[in-house]
């Protein structure tokens, strides 16, 4: 028999695997975030000695990358199934659904949490092609550190948002990332059952933290490079 | 004596659910009724109109209620977009017609889930409550003598969590509010209030996966910690005990596969 085939198979189940993958998702987001403040140093030595540096980890690295598009793959799956579940279990909706207040968490965004999602699967898609699978060496993209030809990934970052309308899409997504990220925080920790009632509260308000410091964090970049960089060309 | 405040009177404009059964289409019909007394309950304001129906000929408005104090949880309208009307804490039948403006539309609807098939107009088929329960929602016990109270200790925080879990009573509000018409907060006070209690450990793994099953057997939506299920629940149930269950069925259902390549059978029991 398939392992654990019962556990995953079920509603909750799911709800684990959606907490699980959110979880090694925040994870790999908040290490991206900390990688990307090099961009905020006055040239790109910084940014560029960083994608070095990842590029040198070799084998590491490919295992990561295919991990995080198999987490991915399977948050998104999750996500479907989930959604389409909930849709089918009330066929004929309600004239009005109004929420009582009180405890709720019910808002647009949150309940909204597969749109938020396909606006940042549209993102990453987009963000992959400019940066993943972008201008590398070969395309001349080449940048000298500490006497060693790299990627100039920094000067993509700096071409990317010379761009105004590129600019502006990032922050917008960023903010969708923000959305999803203020439930999605707190939401793994009670999907997979490690919420006890002390840390529910601490846990939700520090999505709100950290939803704000990711968005912010990451949409002041393309900002940043377009007021400083803006005019090299 | 004065009874000013009894006296005071209202118009109530009303939009009612109205099916004739369960595999007919529904549609919403209007009703208008005058001078109904403000300290009326709604269930009292819906008794009128349909006295009012019975004298014109018509049919009745069928809904449910019975001990129509708060405890039985028969009672389940959606009013307004709410499940149990607009207040915090109380079912249909503890509302009063004072909790609405003169003459403000009111939309009744009844519990709109695929596993509460309407019967006719307000009436729901509730009884996927009653399977989830059947599927695991008690505690064996041996018939005979008598147990000597206090025989078995219960911490007093424990027991106070499992009464509070207890005090779910299956009216189905939080279905009826969650947004994806998840039974998680029905499913998880019955778990939850069994295993807290040492009464509760023996059966606490076939429990969690038979109910849970069951629930999902059902058709019920996804939790999305919404928390809007705790919102709209007339004893305010909270998620908490979604926790539990979520903690309870992970447990088992680990526990269960390894039973399984064991040998076992019965990967629940």
């Amino acid at each position: 028999m398939v392992p654990f085939k019962r556990l995953f198979s079920s509603s909750l189940g799911r709800k684990y695997l959606m907490g699980a993958s959110g979880l090694a998702l925040v994870l790999f987001i908040l290490v991206h975030l900390l990688g990307n403040l090099t961009f905020y140093s006055h040239n790109g030595d910084a940014t560029n000695a960083y994608s070095a540096k990842l590029h040198s980890l070799g084998l590491l690295l490919v295992v990561a990358e295919w991990g995080l598009f198999a987490v991915i793959i399977l948050h998104i799956y999750m996500a479907f199934q989930v959604t389409y579940r909930s849709k089918v279990a009330r066929p004929i909706g309600y004239d009005s659904l109004k929420s009582k207040g009180g405890p709720t968490k019910s808002n647009v965004t949150t309940r909204n949490m597969i749109y938020t999602g396909i606006v940042l699967l549209v993102f990453l898609i987009i963000h992959l092609k400019q940066f993943r699978f972008g201008p590398d060496l070969e395309d001349g993209y080449t940048a000298t550190v500490n006497g060693v030809m790299v990627d100039d990934v920094y000067r993509v970052g700096v071409e990317t948002f010379q761009n105004v309308g590129w600019v502006a899409f990032y922050v917008f997504s960023m903010f969708f990332l923000g959305f999803h990220f203020r439930h999605g925080f707190w939401s793994m920790f009670q999907s997979l059952g490690a919420l006890n009632p002390r840390w529910s509260k601490p846990i939700h308000a520090m999505g709100l933290i950290i939803a704000i410091l990711m968005a912010v964090g990451f949409l002041g970049i393309p900002i940043y490079l377009h007021v400083t960089q803006g005019g090299v060309q | 004596m004065e009874h000013k405040h009894s006296e005071k009177k209202m118009n109530v404009r009303l939009k009612i659910w109205r099916q004739e059964g369960p595999k007919t289409p529904g549609k919403f019909e209007e009703f208008s009724l005058s001078d109904i007394l403000t300290d009326m309950s709604f269930l009292e304001m819906l008794d009128v109109l349909n006295e009012k129906l019975i004298h014109e000929g018509k049919r009745p408005v069928e809904y449910e209620s019975d001990c129509r104090e708060g405890i039985c949880g028969t009672c389940s309208l959606m009013i307004s977009g709410q499940a149990h009307g607009p207040n915090r804490g109380a079912t249909t039948c503890q509302l009063y017609m004072r909790s609405f403006d003169n003459n403000e539309l009111i939309t009744i609807e009844p519990w709109r889930a695929k596993s509460f098939p309407v019967i006719r107009d307000l009436v729901t088929d509730r009884s996927s409550f009653d399977r989830i329960i059947s599927a695991g929602g008690y505690v064996s016990v041996k018939t005979g003598p008598h147990a000597d109270a206090n025989a078995i200790l219960v911490a007093k925080d424990l027991s106070d969590r499992a009464m509070d879990a207890a005090a779910c009573i299956g009216c189905g509000a939080c279905v009826a509010a969650c947004p994806n018409a998840s039974a998680s907060l029905f499913t998880s006070a019955k778990i939850t209030q069994f295993a807290l209690l040492p009464q509760g450990h023996p059966e606490r793994s076939r429990r969690a996966i038979r109910m849970v099953d069951q629930m999902d057997k059902e058709g019920f939506g996804s939790c999305s910690n919404l928390q809007e299920c705790e919102a709209a629940c007339p004893k305010k149930i909270s998620i908490q005990n979604i926790t539990i269950m979520k903690q309870e069925y992970l447990k088992a259902a680990i526990a269960a596969d390894f039973r399984a390549g064991m040998g076992s059978a019965d990967g629940g029991a």
